[in-house]
């Protein structure tokens, strides 16, 4: 088991003929990645990577059937490509693009909660089921199949949990990154819910930063309906007030998103907290020694 | 993305909402012919800088003679305005808002912010203005109100009303807050704002509701689609070595440590200066180089971070995802070469071909330290920074 993907799910792509949708296709597809198609509005009916390419996603659906989508599209398109993706059934809309304006989020999410779709990101690398599916762009070779569900607004600190993991030897059943925007697809809690019924995962990773109050949302959900133990690092510890630290939903405004009040939170609700970045392997490895 | 008051009044206007008559200067003589031009016999005079507090700082007065009105924009004009909300340095004023003078029977607060929780546009409302609303949620939250705005259906006449209670407003105010709040929330849509703030909305004399102050904030990942607040924006008002970064896509933020730190992602480099701290350092710097670390990219990021004086070491950490460690490595080295860096640089590289990347920069001529474990690379580089 595994959560959102496994090898059977059926992958089409969004902007697929763009470089680097085809770098992270060709990428994905090599680490067994069931990419069925692409679409880019334009060049329909040609083959790229060895899959078919179509102008719509209604044509996508009709010939290919895909059940999940991948989004590479500049950001100024994306709020027409995931609503192309919801609109046409698909249950699983990844968004990897980064800078998509908020006010678009605003309605994107709207629907696709109405339609009761998944939809991940954007600003995110994807998610990733180690030995089955890899829909983003995180590095294939730092994972390994195995029992900790990982969860995080940020790319490279997801890879930094990943490879802690994976050198103490757990390996991971699920990763995702929710992404850094201040409206995200997916918050940590619809992602907990959904390691805490996954059978594989035994312990679930929680990396957080600063903005926003999602974690400590997230705590008071631990506290009442996860049963497995949880790990947690906050990023930003050092972050000035009132800056806005690269990703868009990183910022601390109004005293609140501050990382003290997030680890205290977290505290309060019985996760446990790596102190330091370079201790979440060893923060796992406790608890499964308990 | 901020604007000045001057410039968020200008939208204001556009909008239909009710702004002072007022003119902008950006030279100390205009001031005579702009308190003309506006008429009366009393003046506002506003330093623009992107910070509140102004008004305690001294950058806003009340003149009675366009002489005065000269004499304070001599005063501030290319000076530096330092307010609670700035750093000891200060923000640089270059215009001064001249305006009419309103006479305030109450002073009333109103916002719109993207709420994260609620996912909506929402209107903060209270019957206590001209303060830190901050304050306020925390002392008396019952004279707040909280109005979140669907996006299909836009501010509806209802939702104005149940605000104008709070703010105590009486029909006529009512009548004339409905208008304003549609197209407060059309404003926000339009120009993709993040944050709206008219602290203080006065009730005048004349029983009329007037916006005397203006925040605003724009969505920098809507910018591409805003031609017009472009055109707005000052550079003057941001950190040089900020300002520099962005022009080159980096995201640098400047701090008071003297450990310069150069990281791929947001998160990671937040995590990185956090470790530093940990480790009983102090970071110069965020800067994020991005998901590419390519050797243009690490030669700007070098020059902006050295740029800053205090530095006495660089840290960087990269986690090679997709990018090859060794490349990074090489590119690293042409950088450092290039911009001629002379302090020490301990490097962390991690992920996808590591072990290479390491060996390629210990082979270098140049004095670097190359370790791969994050912890013992902070601690090396608070040790070098000492």
């Amino acid at each position: 088991m595994s959560i959102l993907v496994n090898k059977d799910t059926r992958v089409i792509v969004q902007g697929f003929t763009g470089s680097q949708a085809t770098l992270h296709s060709e990428q994905a597809i090599e680490y067994g990645t069931n990419i069925v198609g692409g679409i880019t509005p334009g060049k329909g009916g040609q083959t790229h990577l060895g899959k078919p390419v179509f102008d719509t996603m209604d044509e996508a659906v009709k010939s290919v059937q895909p059940n999940a989508s991948l989004i590479f599209v500049p950001a100024p398109f994306c709020k027409d490509s995931i609503l192309e993706a919801a609109e046409s059934g698909i249950e699983l809309i990844v968004c990897i693009t980064e800078g998509v304006p908020t006010l678009d989020m605003l309605d994107v999410k709207k629907r696709v909660d109405e339609l009761g779709l998944t939809l991940i990101g954007p600003n995110c690398p994807g998610l990733i089921t180690p030995g089955e599916a890899k829909l983003g762009i995180m590095p294939a070779s730092i994972h390994m199949p195995g029992s900790v569900g990982i969860i995080s607004r940020s790319g490279t600190l997801t890879y930094e949990a990943v490879k802690q993991t994976t050198d103490l030897g757990f390996g991971q059943s699920s990763c995702v990154g929710i992404g850094g925007d201040p409206i995200p697809g997916s918050s940590f809690i619809d992602i907990l819910e959904l390691f805490e019924n996954d059978p594989q995962t035994e312990a679930i990773v929680m990396v957080g930063e600063i903005g926003g109050t999602a974690e400590e949302d997230a705590a008071e959900f631990i506290k009442n309906n996860v049963s497995k133990p949880v790990i947690s690092y906050i990023a930003g510890q050092t972050a000035p007030a009132g800056k806005r630290m690269g990703h868009a939903g990183a910022i601390i405004a109004g005293g609140k998103g501050t990382a003290a009040d997030k680890i205290s939170k977290l505290k309060e609700c019985g996760v446990n907290v790596a102190d330091n970045l370079t201790e979440i392997g060893s923060t796992v490895a406790k608890v499964f020694n308990k | 993305m901020n604007l000045h008051e001057f410039q968020g009044k200008e939208l204001f206007a556009q909008y239909g909402l009710p702004v002072s008559n007022s003119k902008v200067i950006y030279e100390a003589e205009d001031a005579q012919k702009a308190c003309r031009d506006i008429g009366g016999s009393k003046w506002v005079v506003k330093a623009q800088v992107h910070a509140g507090g102004r008004g305690k700082a001294g950058g806003v007065e009340l003149v009675d003679t366009p002489e005065d009105a000269i004499s304070f924009a001599k005063k501030w004009l290319g000076k530096r305005l330092v307010t609670y909300q700035t750093d000891e340095k200060g923000q640089l004023v270059n215009s001064i808002l001249i305006e009419e003078c309103t006479d305030i029977a109450e002073e009333l607060y109103l916002s719109a912010v993207v709420d994260r929780d609620s996912q909506r546009v929402v209107f903060i409302g209270s019957s206590e203005g001209g303060v830190n609303i901050e304050e306020v949620a925390k002392n008396s939250p019952e004279k707040i109100i909280y109005e979140a705005i669907d996006p299909l259906c836009g501010a509806q006449g209802f939702q104005a009303r149940k605000i104008a209670k709070v703010l105590k407003l009486n029909n006529e105010q009512t009548k004339q807050f409905t208008p304003m709040l549609k197209n407060l929330m059309k404003l926000f849509i339009e120009k993709d704002l993040s944050l709206l703030e008219i602290n203080p909305l006065v009730i005048t004399s004349g029983g009329l509701l007037h916006c005397l102050d203006a925040k605003i904030n724009i969505d920098s990942n809507a910018i591409y689609r805003q031609p017009e607040i472009v055109e707005m924006h000052d550079p003057s008002q941001e950190d040089p070595r900020e300002s520099e970064a962005a022009k080159n896509d980096l995201s640098y933020v400047s701090l008071d440590g003297n450990i310069g730190c150069m990281v791929n992602g947001a998160g990671l480099a937040m995590g990185t200066m956090d470790t530093i701290k940990y480790f009983g350092g102090n970071p110069a710097n965020f800067l994020d180089v991005g998901g590419t670390a390519t050797q243009e990219r690490v030669s700007k990021a070098f020059k902006i971070i050295l740029d800053d004086p205090e530095v006495k070491v660089v840290l960087v950490n990269i986690f090679g995802g997709i990018v090859r460690c060794d490349l990074i490595a090489e590119g690293v080295l042409a950088a450092i070469e290039e911009v001629g860096v002379e302090i020490p640089v301990v490097v962390r590289l991690e992920g996808n071909n590591a072990d290479l990347g390491s060996e390629i920069l210990s082979k270098a001529n140049i004095k670097i330290e190359s370790i791969n474990n994050l912890g013992d690379a902070a601690k090396k580089a608070v040790e070098l920074a000492k």
